[in-house]
């Protein structure tokens, strides 16, 4: 199990489109992400959670990684993060 | 004749009959089915019917309004492939031994609660996505084609709200123009009616009443007015109105994608000014070919104490990948003079204009001008940014601003953060920047006149004392023989000068600045085509002899 820790620094926070390509993303793995803030964890790979979770601009969220390719997952996710939001 | 106003996010004129669109409210029938089985297989072709639909309409509107609108299509295909809401949809039929009809509404009724109940406006409107994906999905299962336009004739469509999948459905060649009861300038569809060039109107009190179905009426964009059974005297003044708009826009769409050469084959290039990040649509609708002069301070006049880095950086970083290779001109932080801002603590001033402004700012403040040069550096790796330092009287100056600068490359370096290379000029604003534009020119890659300060200082005329029209003349000889040679001056050192202030727009100049030999002209979007079409008409060999005579 791997976990990271992001500060959201995009104006906009986590709308529509970057939750897309979000989902798009954590698509691409077999292995378990979850998506939480607050305490409050979704599935990483359904679109209507991730906007549910409605985060802003400044607010940290924690990802969790679970199964075979989680570290390539976990690597991947994060340059996301880095580059999209 | 009834008369409504609303909020016009698309200026232009359209008249020809209503009709009003409403949605099939059909009320969705909850009954009874024993075989669940057949009713999930049925759910699951719909629902794909649905996405491979989504995905016509994101080509359509790939076309017609560009990625970033058509994105939304994306994200409702992604909206079908979500398994919560595939979850509950299956769920309902299983448990509830129901049919896919109401599975479907019931699930999409939850999740558009969830979203009309978030604290943030932006998510509250996705509650509008969530059923637009699920009437969709209804409609397919009920085999029922969504509202099309079959009339012949095109027509103004007057709505309560449309959802975006129905403002891209509907045929271009159709519709004259929208009109909506509720929606905000900021919705996608009101985005969407912009990029397609269609006068819309939100916000606008129509009472739906099904009487105007099929009334004329007349939309004006400009005044952000719907007259429904106009008077004939109004139709006579719109038509004619109408027709000039019309004409003017024709004329423009057909200089769009033109280069910006001269029958004599002199090239010049003709970018944007823009004072906000809103712009940016202006900006790649009028064809601009980069920004000429980003003015930064808006980011400043509108927060409430220093910008950080990261928000300023978010911004550059925005324009440069909209602007996707275009240049684009950020000039830095011009406060003090007209443009106050609280938190800078500037000291009251009997002559502000000849006081503590723009770069005189930011040398005594260096801590407040690294902030903005480390997001400038750092935005510039994602685009081709320029920056462009105003009010440089001295040579010194530049000096000192190359030290801060290398002092914000060190920095940068030393925290592993990436940055790029952009080019760095001045504005040319003081008469003594002018006298030394030789000397100052070997300093920098680049010159832009500032003419509107540079006529106040050269003049020594306040531009807002109307007491003294009678000395003020935009077109002073001093200041064109300023503008002459400091392009002159340019040339010979081996960098390029352009004008960013009023007179750039002033098309009774263009011929003189095309045979000063000026390579840029930064002007308003909307100034953008009629300058084109002027250069377009010029000769300026010509015009070189005719002066001569």
């Amino acid at each position: 199990m791997k976990e990271i820790k992001y500060v959201i620094t995009d104006p906009e926070g986590i709308h529509a489109r970057p939750a897309g390509l979000l989902v798009k993303a954590a698509k691409e793995f077999t292995c378990d992400i979850k998506i939480a803030k607050d305490g409050k964890a979704m599935n990483c790979k359904a679109i209507f959670g991730i906007m549910g979770l409605g985060v802003k601009k400044g607010e940290e969220v924690t990802i969790t990684f679970d199964g075979e390719d989680e570290d390539k997952a976990c690597e991947t996710i994060n340059a996301f993060m880095q580059a999209n939001l | 004749m009834k008369v409504y106003e609303g909020k016009s996010v698309y200026n232009g004129i359209a008249i020809g009959r209503i009709r009003l669109f409403s949605k099939d409210e059909r009320q969705v029938k909850r009954v009874r089915v024993n075989d669940t089985d057949a009713e999930l297989a049925r759910y699951e072709e719909a629902r794909k019917k649905s996405i491979e639909e989504l995905a016509a309409l994101y080509d359509k509107a790939l076309k017609e309004v560009g990625e970033a609108n058509a994105a939304i299509f994306e994200v409702h295909q992604m909206m079908l492939e979500d398994d919560d809401y595939n979850d509950s949809v299956k769920n309902i039929i299983t448990s509830q031994g129901v049919n896919a009809e109401y599975a479907v509404a019931a699930t999409g009724d939850n999740f558009s609660k969830m979203f009309a109940s978030m604290d943030d406006d932006y998510m509250r409107e996705r509650a509008a996505d969530v059923k637009d994906i699920s009437e969709r999905v209804i409609n397919v299962l009920s085999g029922s084609s969504s509202s099309d336009l079959t009339n012949d004739e095109p027509v103004i469509i007057v709505a309560d709200d449309l959802a975006p999948s129905e403002t891209v459905q509907l045929d271009k060649d159709k519709v004259l123009a929208f009109v909506t009861v509720h929606g905000s300038t900021n919705s996608h569809t009101a985005i969407l009616a912009r990029t397609m060039g269609i006068p819309a109107l939100v916000n606008t009190p129509v009472d739906l009443d099904d009487d105007i179905d099929g009334c004329l009426a007349i939309v004006d964009g400009t005044k952000g007015a719907v007259y429904i059974d106009p008077g004939e005297t109004m139709l006579e003044v719109m038509r004619e109105n109408k027709a000039r708009d019309d004409e003017q826009k024709k004329l423009l769409a057909s200089l769009k994608g033109r280069e910006n050469i001269t029958i004599d084959g002199q090239k010049i290039k003709l970018y944007a000014n823009i004072g906000n990040i809103k712009d940016l649509a202006k900006v790649i609708q009028n064809d601009a070919g980069g920004i000429g002069l980003f003015r930064s301070e808006f980011i400043y006049l509108e927060s409430k104490d220093f910008p950080t880095e990261e928000e300023q950086f978010m911004i550059y970083k925005q324009v440069a990948e909209t602007m996707a290779g275009k240049k684009v001109i950020i000039r830095t932080l011009d406060i003090g003079a007209d443009k106050q801002c609280d938190y800078f603590n500037l000291k009251h001033e009997d002559n502000p204009a000849m006081g503590c402004r723009a770069i005189r700012i930011c040398l005594t403040r260096p801590e407040i001008f690294k902030v903005q040069l480390r997001a400038l550096f750092r935005a510039s790796a994602y685009g081709n940014i320029a920056i462009m330092y105003p009010m440089i009287t001295s040579l010194w100056e530049i000096d000192r601003i190359k030290e801060i600068v290398d002092e914000v490359r060190k920095e940068l370096d030393e925290q592993g953060i990436n940055y790029g290379n952009p080019e760095q000029g001045i504005m040319i604003e003081t008469p003594a920047a002018v006298m030394m534009s030789y000397e100052l020119a070997s300093k920098v890659d680049f010159f832009s006149i500032g003419t509107n300060d540079l006529t106040q200082y050269t003049l020594a005329i306040d531009r807002q004392n109307t007491d003294l029209d009678m000395f003020y003349d935009a077109h002073h000889p001093a200041v064109l023989k300023m503008i002459a040679m400091v392009v002159d001056n340019a040339h010979k050192a081996g960098i390029w000068a352009g004008i960013c202030g009023e007179l750039g727009a002033d098309r009774t100049l263009t011929k003189e600045f095309l045979a000063m030999g000026v390579d840029e002209l930064s002007v308003s979007p909307a100034s953008i085509l009629p300058i084109r079409k002027t250069i377009l008409e010029t000769n300026v060999k010509e015009y070189k002899a005719d002066k001569k005579c």
